[in-house]
């Protein structure tokens, strides 16, 4: 049942580093954050990864192991052949802190620059009625954990730095989803400035986010190419635009 | 020395980002204070996420029976009538406002038929009442919470040019200490995990919404954070634990592999008809009814299968007894040598549910046993035992400003607060409590900023905590914390675990004693970028102060009650209800102390049916009445 383990792990920071190998043992069931932990325990007591529930819940365990992005607590070392090397490495979209801890601030700030939920003002707390059919095209988003898998793994930031300033990412372009489909939001025109302001259009829709999500939000079906094809929609029909705010505040039963 | 520190001013220091600390900042910026919010992970990420069924609040959307008074009587009941009946009283009245405020913020529940927000059922509440989403309820929770914060910071942002001119989270800090100065509250101290760096939080009022203490065992549901800091931090600053002897063991953790050992399987799986067998194959929990629940449970299988079609005309099955006593049952299977393979025993829904329903109503479970354990569990049993998963005990405080006794300026909300759930506490009744006492706390800090001002933190002060920071570095060739914490780990899941005796408390707290002295010698290696060996060696010597407040706390209590079992004194015992354990902490010991459980006033006492507190009250108790 115990394995003998040969991993590859990154040492360093953002400016240097390299790649470690490591023997380590491995029992069948374990994932690779027990793997590092191990080699926490009894090799490397300075090794740096970031986790929290190690139950794939709070999303903070993300990085590339043999190059694919993924949660360290999810993934079982099973996975991975006898003779086979596991390398594992920082999320390569984000500045590295140390070893496989990296600096995901970006997504912090781009989480401040879309406009918050904004409640209707006559409706008091307790007087909402919401059809369920309504809520869950908006609660399919709200199981994001926030792993960022998904930004690190978009072409659009993870190749072109410059990028960053201009573009929200996929994490973003869901949230502004979830708020354009909630029964009650009464901010307008979400999907205009998804365009205009999140960098909507600079997404060709490779669908690589939607492949990663651990919490298989189809991230591409069913926010980014509905936003697009609305925008495309409210852009040349204004009488459609003023009609799909109508229908928003008539989910207030 | 302490010029070249990061320094920041705010009116309050939140310790801890999951649901009572976010709740408690959000109170204080919206009545104009500014404050900084700390915590261990990153923001969004606190243990708070993990939380799946639901929040409990007396809406009475599903069925209209239920209020506030049938809310705070299954509370009580839970609790073994240990609570403090005014922290009970509150979380009963506040809940369903809390939920419904969550929603003017953007969360979006379940919902019901007729468009109000879901309820559900279990164990212990006797209407539905867990307002939920799917089985991620807690994510939901953190998340509008979250939001609500950028949404102030927008708002900040757009009047000051800042968002976080009046409230800033600080992520990856450790806080080491609360800062003292003149008898009260001056501030916290702590590091940055991510280079070490050391920080200075000047505030005349500290909130500490830490959460559990789960960590301190082998075996639990909780996250890495649960290390009890809090718990510690507020014994050093002077301030008390009430009841740290009350620990609920969850009956059904995974088992295997042992990798995922104590991951929690909701209790929705036995409320979805999930029956427990052990290795002979037998269903064990008929033979473990207790008296006091002879009416309520049905005692054969015949019966038990029936209720799942016609609840009504038939009892529950035994599955469905109070978290405590499935535990002991699964303890005992276990220890008489019906255990699984790997030490725990068999739940099984396979059999009662067709796959499709099961990967419908469970799907998290399905996922998590298809994923980590290669289980099916359409097809297969899962193996379970029960893992550490809430500490009722905690910082005892004033329940309508959440203030800590015995320090002025510090408060206490959410798990780290004791007192509102007694010997044992409900399912849900966490969630809504996080909510009602978070805010509560960030009204209480508030109030005492308004009313006495700064409290300028000395250099000495400063200094003191600086030099233990810097302490285990210039150790070399001391002890590791790692296989410190291991030790730990071991002597409270052996002594201080599920049952407990005498002789085996004693011997606990002569080890736990012997590893407090070994740890002053622990050194660690690297330096201080992002080093886990290093924040080890703070968080385990917060869990060495909880474990020896339970362990003493423990010895003490010579009845069984709630999460509290001892072999040796098996009976609950009205007179040990009247009392609460008092931890306190003199710099070298904890040292307990018996205090008065505050009395039922009259109007609450007559929320019961007399008869019912005669089984947990002494006759005197019942003759009076109540206390005025
Ligand atoms: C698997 C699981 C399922 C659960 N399901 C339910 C449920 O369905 N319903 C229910 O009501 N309850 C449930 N609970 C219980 C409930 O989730 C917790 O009791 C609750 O979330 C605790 O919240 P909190 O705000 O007190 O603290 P936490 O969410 O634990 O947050 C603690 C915060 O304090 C910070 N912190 C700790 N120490 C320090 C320090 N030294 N310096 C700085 N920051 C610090 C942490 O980083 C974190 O941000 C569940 C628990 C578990 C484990
Ligand atoms: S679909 Fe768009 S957002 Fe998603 S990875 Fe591709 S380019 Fe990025
Ligand atoms: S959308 Fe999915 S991949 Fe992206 S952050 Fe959320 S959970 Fe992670
Ligand atoms: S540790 Fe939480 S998702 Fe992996």
């Amino acid at each position: 049942m115990a394995r003998t383990l040969k991993l590859r792990i990154w040492r360093g920071n953002d400016e240097d580093g390299a790649l470690q190998d490591v023997t380590v043992e491995g029992n069948n069931g374990e994932v690779v954050l027990d793997i590092i932990h191990r080699v926490q325990a009894t090799q490397m007591g300075d090794l740096a990864v970031r986790w929290n529930c190690k139950a794939g819940k709070c999303g903070s365990c993300s990085m590339e192991i043999n190059g694919k992005p993924r949660l360290a607590c999810m993934t079982q070392i099973s996975a991975y052949g006898d003779d086979e090397v596991i390398t594992i490495t920082p999320l390569r979209a984000f500045p590295v802190i140390k070893d496989l801890v990296t600096d995901v601030s970006f997504n912090y700030k781009k989480a401040l620059e879309v406009r918050a939920y904004e409640h209707p003002v006559d409706l008091k707390p307790g007087e909402a009625r919401m059809e369920q059919v309504d809520v869950e095209r908006s609660q399919e988003f709200r199981k994001c954990i926030e792993c960022f898998l998904c930004q690190d793994t978009c072409h659009v930031i993870r190749d072109h730095e410059e990028n960053k300033k201009s573009f929200a990412g996929p994490r973003f372009f869901i949230r502004i989803a979830e708020l354009d489909m909630h029964p009650l939001d009464t901010l307008r025109n979400r999907k205009q400035t998804a365009q205009s302001e999140h960098g909507l259009g600079m997404c060709n829709i490779t669908k690589c986010c939607t492949e990663v999500c651990p919490e298989h939000i189809r991230i591409t079906d069913n926010a980014i190419i509905p936003m697009k094809e609305r925008v495309v929609d409210v852009k040349y029909d204004p009488l459609r635009w003023l009609g799909s705010v109508i229908r928003k505040r008539d989910g207030i039963l | 020395m302490t010029a070249n520190i990061e320094r920041h001013k705010y009116d309050i220091v939140v310790i801890g980002a999951g649901g009572a600390g976010l709740r408690a900042a959000v109170e204080a910026r919206e009545a104009g204070l500014t404050v900084a919010i700390v915590c261990k992970s990153l923001f969004g990420k606190a243990h708070t996420v993990m939380a799946e069924g639901g929040a409990a609040a007396s809406m009475g959307n599903v069925n209209d029976k239920d209020n506030w008074m049938v809310h705070f009587r299954d509370t009580m009941r839970g609790g073994k009538f240990l609570n403090h009946y005014r922290m009970a009283e509150l979380h009963a009245k506040e809940a369903p406002d809390r939920i419904w405020e969550l929603e003017t913020w953007g969360a979006l529940f379940d919902r019901t038929k007729e468009g109000k927000i879901s309820q559900r059922n279990f164990g212990g509440h006797e209407y539905p009442r867990l307002a939920h989403v799917g089985d991620r309820t807690g994510l939901e929770l953190i998340r509008t919470m979250q939001q609500r914060i950028v949404a102030l910071q927008q708002i900040d942002a757009r009047e000051t040019g800042s968002p976080e001119t009046n409230i800033r989270v600080f992520a990856e800090v450790t806080i080491t200490e609360i800062l003292n100065e003149n008898g009260k509250v001056a501030g916290a101290y702590g590091y940055r995990r991510e280079n070490g760096a050391e920080v200075l939080f000047e505030a005349p009022a500290v909130v500490i919404a830490t959460g559990g203490v789960g960590k301190t065992f082998k075996i639990t549901s909780n996250s890495w954070e649960g290390t009890g800091d809090g718990h510690a931090l507020a014994l050093k600053a002077g301030a008390n634990l009430v009841d740290m002897e009350f620990l609920q063991f969850h009956p059904t953790g995974m088992v295997w592999p042992l990798s995922v050992k104590g991951i929690l399987v909701t209790e929705s799986v036995r409320g979805e008809g999930g029956i427990l067998t052990n290795s002979l194959g037998e269903r064990f929990m008929f033979k473990y009814i207790p008296d006091v629940f002879k009416n309520q449970y049905a005692d054969n299988e015949a019966e038990a299968d029936r209720w799942y079609i016609d609840q009504d005309n038939n009892r529950r099955p035994p599955e469905l007894l109070p978290r405590d006593e499935v535990a002991r049952a699964i303890n005992s299977e276990v220890k008489a040598g019906r255990g699984t393979e790997h030490g725990g025993v068999f739940l099984d829904v396979s059999k009662r549910l067709s796959a499709e329903i099961i990967k419908k109503r469970l799907p998290s479970m399905w996922h998590q046993f298809y994923e980590l354990a290669g289980v099916d569990i359409t097809k297969e049993a899962m193996e379970v035992g029960p893992t550490c998963h809430y500490v009722m005990g905690g910082v005892e405080v004033n329940p309508d400003t959440a203030a800590a006794v015995g320090v002025e300026g510090l408060f206490a909300a959410g798990e780290v607060a004791g007192g509102m759930h007694g010997s044992n506490r409900l399912g849900g009744n966490s969630l809504t409590d996080l909510l009602v006492f978070g805010r509560r706390a960030g009204m209480g800090a508030v109030a005492y900023v308004k009313s006495h001002g700064v409290n300028p933190v000395s250099d000495s002060t400063i200094e003191k905590a600086a030099t233990r920071i810097a302490a285990p570095f210039t150790r070399e060739g001391g002890e590791n914390a790692y296989s410190l914490h291991q030790e730990l780990q071991e002597i409270t899941h052996n002594l201080v675990g599920i049952i407990r005796t005498r002789v085996e408390l004693m011997e606990a707290i002569e080890k736990i004693a012997d590893i407090r002295q070994r740890s002053a010698n622990i050194s660690v290696t690297g330096d201080r970028m992002f080093n886990p060996g290093f924040h080890l060696a703070f968080d385990l010597d917060n869990m060495l102060l909880v474990a020896e407040s339970t362990a003493k706390s423990a010895l003490l209590r010579e009845e069984s009650r709630g999460g509290h079992t001892r072999d040796d004194f098996p009976g609950m015992n009205p007179t040990w209800r009247q009392v609460n354990h008092i931890s306190s902490f003199d710099g070298a010991n904890v040292n307990i102390k018996v205090q008065a459980l505050p009395a039922l006033p009259k109007e609450l006492f007559d929320l019961f049916d007399v008869h019912e507190l005669e089984k947990y009250m002494t006759p005197q108790e019942i003759a009076k009445g109540g206390s005025n």
